[in-house]
This record gives C-alpha cells, sequence and structure tokens, in this order.
C-alpha cells in the first residue's frame, strides 16, 4: 500500500502529516541511497588499495570461488524468498509471509556462517586484516557488508515476533517494505563484491 | 587493563591552570543555571517543551543555542591563538606550550565547522523550511529529535576532552600518519573520531528528513521550482550531506580500524596510503564547505528580496545557479592538495573546475544586484549583513580563483594565505549569513524584533574586526608564514600578528554586542513585539502564521499559486482570513527517545575513547533497545482539537487586527 505512494506528490489530505507512512518508504530509500555512497567509498578504498599486498598474499592466493559462490548462492536465493513473503504480506497472509520470512532468515544466517568461516580461516592462516592493506580493505568491504546482512537478520527477527505476537498492524507492511529494500539492496551490493573482490581478485 | 580501561586520574589536566579555570568557571555557570532553572520551577517546562520536544522550531532553537554556545567556545580558542601567536615573536614562547596549542587549533576547527557552523545552519532550516512550503513539521519528527541529540552528543565529547584526558593535536583535517596510533598514541584523536562520527551520522539522518519533507510534503500547489530560494539552497544543501557525508562516515570508520584493530589503511608500514584518507577526507570536506554557504546564500536572497519590496531577481538561475555550484563542488576536492604530487593535467583539470565555481556565483551576486536595483532598500540589520557579505565574500572568492592556480599553489599551500582565504569564505560568507539569517527570523521565533542599534553595532565591529584579523594573514602568507606555528622569530611578520590580535578583540566586541542585544531585547520585548507575526511585510509562508508560529503552523494548508506566496495571499486578501471551523490536526507527541538513543550513542563513544569495552558494548545495546522500544510504541501522537485551534487562530487574528 504504501509502496504504491512512493511515487505520487499528492498524498496532501488535511492531516497529512499525522501518518508518516506513506513517507516511510520513499525515506528509507533516500537513506539507502547513502548507504550505497558508504559502500561506493568501500569499494574505492578497495580498488586503490588492493594491490598493495605487503609481500603477503594477493586475491588470487586466497579466493575460493567455489565456496563463494554458494554463499552467493544463499543471499541471492534469498532475496527471491523475501519476495514471496511480500506477496503474501500484501494478502495479508500470516502463515505464509511468517514461512518464507523464516526461510530467508535461514538463508541469510547460512550466508553470515559461511563469511564467518572464511574470515576465521583466512585469519588462523595469518591472512587476517592487520597482514597489509589489501587484507584490511577486503575485510572491511567484506565485513561491512556482512555486518549489513546481520543487521537485517536481527530487523527480520523482530519484525517475525512482531507478526507472532500481534499479526498485522497499521505499520507492519511497510515495515516489511522497507527491510525487502534493504534485502534487495543487499543483494545488489554483494554482486558488486562477488564481481569486483572475488571474480576479478581471481584471475 | 583495567575495568575503566585508559581511564585513570591522570587523565584530568590538574596542573594546566588555565584548564582548571575553564573547568571551575564552567561548573560554576552549571550550578547557576541549574539554580536558576530550579528557583524559577523551569525544569519541567525545559525537558516537557524542549528537550523531548520533535517540533521542528523548537528543535531549531536548541540547534541555534547549541550553536552559540558553541561559538563562543570556539572563538575563545582563536582568541588564544592570536594571542599566543602576538606573545610569541622574536623568537619568545608565548604562553600556550605547543602540545597545548596543537589541542587549540584542533579544537577550533572542529568546533567552528561542526559544532557552530553547521548546528547554526540546521537550526535555521529546522525553523524556517518545514514553515515556508506550508508543512506542518518534517517527514519524520521523532528522527529529527534524535539528529539534534546525536550532534548535542558530539558536541558533548569535544568539550568532555578538555577536561578528562585530550584533544586531538593534529589539526582539523587529522591527517595520518600523524593522526594514527604511531604518532598520536593518546585519545585526543580518538576524541575527534568520535565526536564527528555520531554528530555526523545525526547529519546524514537530517538531510534524508528534510529531503522526504520537501519532496512529500509541499503545499498543494507548490510545484519544486516554485519552492522559495531558501528552501532551495537548503534542499542542495541536504543533496550535498546525504552524497558527502557517508563519505566522511566510512573515512573516519578507516581510521578507527587502523587505531583501534591495526588494519592498514593509512599507516606507513603494510602497504597503506596516507593519500587516500587525504582524498577521502576532502571529497567530504569540499562540499562541506558548500553544504555550509548555499543556505547562507539562500539567507541573503531572502533578506535582499524582503527588504527591497521586489521578487528575487532571477529566482529560477539561482536555483539552477546553487545546482551547478553543488555538482562542481564534488569535483574539486583535489585542489585541497596539488602538492601531493598528481600529474599537470589532474592539477589543471581540478584548477580550472575550481575557478568555474566562480561563474554560478558571479550568477548570484549579480542576481542580488539587480534584485536591489531600482528598489527602495531598507538598511537594516539583516540587510547591513549581506551589503557586508558581498564586499567580503567577493574578495574570498578572488583569492580562492589565485589559490586555485597549481603553480601560485605550490607557494601559497598551508600559508596563512590560505588560512585568510578560507576565513574570509566562510566568515564572510556562511557566517555573516547565518547571523543575517538570526536577526531576520528572531522574531518570527521569539515573537518580538531585536534591538536594531546594538545589532548594527554588532555588525561594524565585526566587518572591521574580520578586516582588521584576516586581512594582515594575506600579507603574512606572501611573507612565508605557514598556518599552525606555535612561535615565531621574524621580525617582519610581527606588526601584522599584532595587528590580527587588534581584530580578534574587535570581533570580540562585536559579540559581546551582540550578547547584550539579547539582552536588551528581551528585557525591553514588551515595546518591540511582532504581532501581525510579519514585522518585514515579507514575501514567503513563515510570515503567514503568527510569532512565534501555532504548534501546529497551518491551521488550514495554504494552497500555493505563486513563487512568493504569502505577498500572493496578502494581494488576493487571502491572508488573515477567519475560518468559521476547523478540522482537527493530528500532531506527534513529544518523546525522551531521541535523548536516551543519543545518550546511549554518546556513552558507548566516551567508552570506546577510553577502551572501556564493556560499557561500549552496554551503550550500543542501550541504544538498540530504546530504539526498539519507540519503533512499538503506539502513543506517539494526539489531535488538537477544533475548538482549540480556533482559539489559538482567532487570538492571533485578533493581534493582527489590533496592529
Amino acid at each position: 500500500m504504501s509502496t504504491t505512494h512512493m511515487n505520487t506528490h499528492d498524498a496532501h489530505d488535511e492531516h497529512h502529516d499525522h501518518d508518516p507512512a506513506p513517507h516511510n518508504v520513499f525515506g528509507f530509500w533516500l537513506y539507502l541511497m547513502t548507504d550505497c555512497l558508504l559502500f561506493a567509498t568501500i569499494f574505492a578504498t578497495y580498488a586503490v588499495l588492493f594491490m598493495n599486498t605487503a609481500g603477503g598474499v594477493s586475491g588470487k592466493d586466497i579466493f575460493e570461488l567455489d565456496f563463494v559462490l554458494v554463499e552467493t548462492a544463499l543471499l541471492l536465493i534469498s532475496s527471491i524468498t523475501y519476495g514471496f513473503s511480500m506477496i503474501c504480506a500484501h494478502k495479508k497472509d500470516k502463515k505464509g509471509t511468517l514461512s518464507w520470512l523464516s526461510v530467508t532468515f535461514l538463508l541469510g544466517a547460512g550466508f553470515i556462517a559461511m563469511e564467518i568461516y572464511e574470515f576465521h580461516h583466512l585469519i588462523v592462516h595469518g591472512n587476517g586484516p592487520q597482514a597489509s592493506a589489501f587484507l584490511s580493505a577486503f575485510f572491511t568491504l567484506v565485513g561491512t557488508h556482512g555486518l549489513h546482512v546481520t543487521a537485517g537478520l536481527i530487523w527480520m527477527a523482530i519484525l517475525m515476533i512482531e507478526l507472532i505476537v500481534s499479526g498485522f498492524g497499521s505499520r507492519t507492511v511497510t515495515r516489511l517494505s522497507c527491510l525487502s529494500l534493504f534485502w534487495h539492496f543487499l543483494d545488489v551490493i554483494w554482486i558488486c563484491v562477488f564481481t569486483v573482490v572475488y571474480l576479478m581478485g581471481a584471475i | 587493563m583495567s575495568i575503566l580501561g585508559k581511564l585513570s586520574l591522570d587523565a584530568i589536566p590538574f596542573h594546566e591552570p588555565i584548564l582548571i579555570a575553564t573547568f571551575s568557571a564552567v561548573a560554576l555557570g552549571g550550578l547557576v543555571l541549574a539554580f536558576l532553572l530550579i528557583k524559577y520551577n523551569l525544569l519541567g517546562t525545559l525537558w516537557n517543551n524542549w528537550l523531548t520536544s520533535v517540533d521542528h522550531k523548537r528543535l531549531g532553537v536548541m540547534y541555534i543555542v547549541l550553536a552559540l554556545i558553541m561559538l563562543l567556545r570556539g572563538f575563545a580558542d582563536a582568541v588564544m591563538m592570536r594571542l599566543q601567536l602576538a606573545l610569541s615573536t622574536n623568537g619568545g614562547e608565548g604562553y600556550l606550550p605547543p602540545h597545548h596549542y596543537d589541542q587549540v587549533f584542533t579544537a577550533h576547527g572542529v568546533i567552528m565547522i561542526i559544532f557552530m557552523a553547521m548546528p547554526f545552519m540546521i537550526g535555521l532550516m529546522n525553523i524556517v523550511l518545514p514553515l515556508q512550503i506550508g508543512a506542518r513539521d518534517v517527514a519524520f519528527p521523532f528522527l529529527n529529535n534524535l539528529s539534534f541529540w546525536l550532534t548535542a552528543g558530539g558536541a558533548i565529547l569535544v568539550n568532555i576532552s578538555l577536561f578528562v584526558g585530550e584533544f586531538a593535536k593534529t589539526g582539523w583535517v587529522a591527517y595520518p600518519p600523524l593522526a594514527g596510533l604511531q604518532f598520536s598514541p593518546d585519545v585526543g584523536v580518538d576524541y575527534y573520531i568520535w565526536a564527528l562520527q555520531i554528530s555526523g551520522i545525526g547529519t546524514t539522518l537530517t538531510a534524508v528528513n528534510f529531503l522526504a519533507t520537501v519532496f512529500k510534503m509541499r503545499a498543494p500547489g507548490m510545484k519544486l521550482m516554485d519552492m522559495p530560494i531558501f528552501t532551495w539552497t537548503c534542499t542542495w544543501a541536504n543533496i550535498l550531506i546525504a552524497a558527502s557525508f557517508p563519505i566522511l562516515t566510512v573515512t573516519l570508520a578507516l581510521l578507527t580500524l587502523d587505531r583501534y584493530l591495526d588494519f592498514h589503511f593509512f599507516t606507513n608500514d603494510g602497504g597503506g596510503n596516507s593519500m587516500m584518507y587525504i582524498n577521502l577526507f576532502w571529497a567530504w570536506g569540499h562540499p562541506e564547505v558548500y553544504i555550509l554557504v548555499l543556505p547562507a546564500f539562500g539567507i541573503f536572497s531572502e533578506v535582499v528580496s524582503t527588504f527591497t519590496g521586489k521578487r528575487l531577481f532571477g529566482h529560477k538561475s539561482m536555483i539552477w545557479a546553487s545546482g551547478a555550484i553543488s555538482i562542481l563542488g564534488f569535483i574539486v576536492w583535489l585542489h585541497h592538495f596539488f602538492t601531493m604530487g598528481s600529474s599537470a593535467n589532474v592539477n589543471a583539470f581540478f584548477g580550472m573546475a575550481t575557478m568555474v565555481i566562480a561563474v554560478p556565483t558571479g550568477v548570484k551576486l549579480f542576481n542580488w544586484l539587480f534584485t536591489m536595483y531600482r528598489g527602495r532598500l531598507r538598511v537594516t540589520v539583516p540587510v547591513l549583513w549581506t551589503l557586508g557579505f558581498m564586499v567580503t565574500f567577493t574578495i574570498g572568492g578572488m583569492t580562492g580563483v589565485l589559490l586555485a592556480v597549481p603553480g601560485a599553489d605550490y607557494v601559497l599551500h598551508n600559508s596563512l594565505f590560505l588560512i585568510a582565504h578560507f576565513h574570509n569564505t566562510i566568515i564572510g560568507g556562511a557566517v555573516f549569513g547565518y547571523l543575517a539569517g538570526f536577526v531576520f527570523w528572531f522574531p518570527k521565533v521569539m515573537g518580538f524584533t531585536l534591538n536594531e542599534k546594538l545589532g548594527k553595532t554588532a555588525f561594524w565591529c565585526w566587518l572591521i574586526g574580520f578586516f582588521l584579523a584576516f586581512m594582515p594573514l594575506y600579507v603574512l602568507g606572501f611573507l612565508g608564514m605557514t598556518r599552525r606555528l606555535n612561535h615565531t622569530d621574524n621580525p617582519d611578520w610581527n606588526i601584522w600578528l599584532y595587528i590580527a590580535l587588534v581584530g580578534a578583540f574587535v570581533i570580540m566586541a562585536g559579540i559581546i554586542s551582540q550578547l547584550l542585544q539579547l539582552y536588551v531585547s528581551f528585557r525591553d520585548r514588551k515595546d518591540n513585539m511582532d504581532t501581525t507575526g510579519d514585522p518585514w511585510n515579507a514575501h514567503t509562508l513563515e510570515w503567514a502564521t503568527s510569532s512565534p508560529p501555532q504548534s501546529y503552523n497551518f491551521a488550514v494548508i495554504p494552497t500555493v499559486s505563486d513563487i512568493d506566496a504569502f505577498t500572493d495571499m496578502k494581494e488576493k486578501g487571502e491572508a488573515y482570513v477567519r475560518k468559521d471551523s476547523y478540522a482537527p490536526i493530528h500532531m506527534p507527541k513529544n518523546t525522551a527517545s531521541g535523548m536516551l538513543v543519543s545518550g546511549c550513542v554518546t556513552v558507548m563513544g566516551f567508552a570506546l575513547i577510553w577502551h572501556i569495552w564493556w560499557l561500549a558494548a552496554l551503550g550500543l545495546f542501550g541504544s538498540f533497545v530504546f530504539l526498539v522500544i519507540r519503533a512499538y510504541t503506539k502513543d506517539v501522537d494526539y489531535y488538537v482539537q477544533p475548538d482549540e485551534v480556533a482559539r489559538t487562530e482567532n487570538a492571533y487574528l485578533d493581534s493582527v487586527a489590533k496592529g
């Protein structure tokens, strides 16, 4: 409902400013743009520093594309399942929404688990972020994305509790829509990470 | 490591008499304030009507109060520096040892830019922008309150550093490797990082909030290109904030990782690249100066058109000139370090891009001149600030074009010529603008006008003081004096350093006049009441409300059909119309959540500065919990009932009718 308001400029009835819901999704879009620039800055830093391996490993030595491909698949599929849960949400289908959100949550958690495993693996082999500017930039870029996904998971858990406890309230769909934008946005960022960091690094 | 991390009694500078005296004065002032608040039973008012308020006008006032307090702090730093440089000529040591002096100039820069100019600008925007577009509040009133408290949290951290530990000794730009752990192992840079980080996030949220407001909440009939010029320049500034503050967030985060976790972004070893920091810093820092000055341009535009009684000349070209400045402002950052040693072509590109900015700025100056042309200019205090700006800023602009020549920059880089230049543009541009806006909108906010005579005294002191304080710095730059020197022994420089000190004292006389002006105006307020809500016969919708405005701003949202919406209403006889009945108005309720969330974040910042990890975790968790509680609070709004609206409106219209 609020998504349809996104591009209209006419939400100007007499008491338009008591209910921020029509503005929420648009405001969240604007926030996402600032987040996008945040990632752009980290990408730029990575691009400047990825050759500075300080005599240590380069991307070629440490990236395992098969592993990352599975990670990527988990995250991309989680976007689809989030889409299914939104379809259910618009129908006010509580059970369907919750089921698809649970699947999304598990996929996202799987992604994070794999990322933690990868980081742990690198660190125990002496390739932690302190080893070189390249690894600092790598851990920061991938880690910032990971922190965002983690924040998304916490948010998702809270919304699932909201759904279980009180069902669809007046703002629930708006909240789900915002998280949906956030989740898909993180997918787009991941595709850039996958391409710029892993694919180009492994060549 | 102890439970308090690096914090111990050694962090309190008992051996610094200047700091102990300052602390005593601040503590005494705080006690007196607390005593007065209790004596006059104002604590409840302060809490209910101000600190927890989500009303954009009250938040705006709090921003400006913060800005004025920080102006006094930053100005005290400035006087200390000028005094030191005047006392330490001919090989003398002066009274400020280098480690203290370095903190003073760092704090001066950080405070004046981040905690004086930004809150002043955002405060004026808060008060005026929603009124100008005929809205009842901003898109996200709670977020607005949170933004304010995050800014205040950052300011609190900077000021704590005065008495607990120390502030950065790196200059306000905190370039690594100097700002890295190797060369700045103390907490100073950490104070810098967390103060800027926390307030910067508040500023980003402000931009998101106000962009959503102008795009979604304009009064019916107000097209984008019909928005008042101040609203437009603020909108450009908000676009710049949204596009540039994330860069600052990342830059500070990377420096944090270097300092806390041994990363190698900007270190000398491990493949780090400190020039990357400098590039990123100015990719934020240059747009930042346009964020400061564009709203000031908007204020001058409103002032000129109001006091000539004419429509602003070239309203559309003003909007596009602001847009051009905004876009160009993003592709000139490298001119801050031509001496980095890029190729000649790269330097030439950034030099030319910089010079091109003079064109849209020139468009604006001519627009103001053409607005005045054949107008009947009323020389009020805001107009004086505007005229003073037009002369001063033009000089600053010309020295800017000089600095934009890479060859010349190699000579002038980091010299006092540069210091003179940016004070010339920031004081002569942004600060004069905010002070004009302060006098211009003061009656709208407080309900009475400011004393004209003391306002004029303040202006002349500021203007003369500015020229005395900063023109010598241009000369000193040419004579080879570099910035951030603690003491000198070049007899040729002495006279100019003395003149600059005199200038600082003349500016001080200006500031004292302004404090006096506030006192006298408050004392005599009964004689200077603004009964109509439109003391200047102005053009835009903020003047279509009472002074101070009703909490809901507009009983009925106006329908707009002209750029000068209120002038249009007055001409058509649609202003001051009494309605038979009013609809209930839905408004947001005040909340303490913003203070609680920001309080936790500030505690987290303090804990991180001192490596008190458990407290940092607690602060982070606390802010999260308070945010979630806020998100699930149902009781967040209320209705102003029609009879109350009618009472308020009738009282206002009666007062207008009486004159």
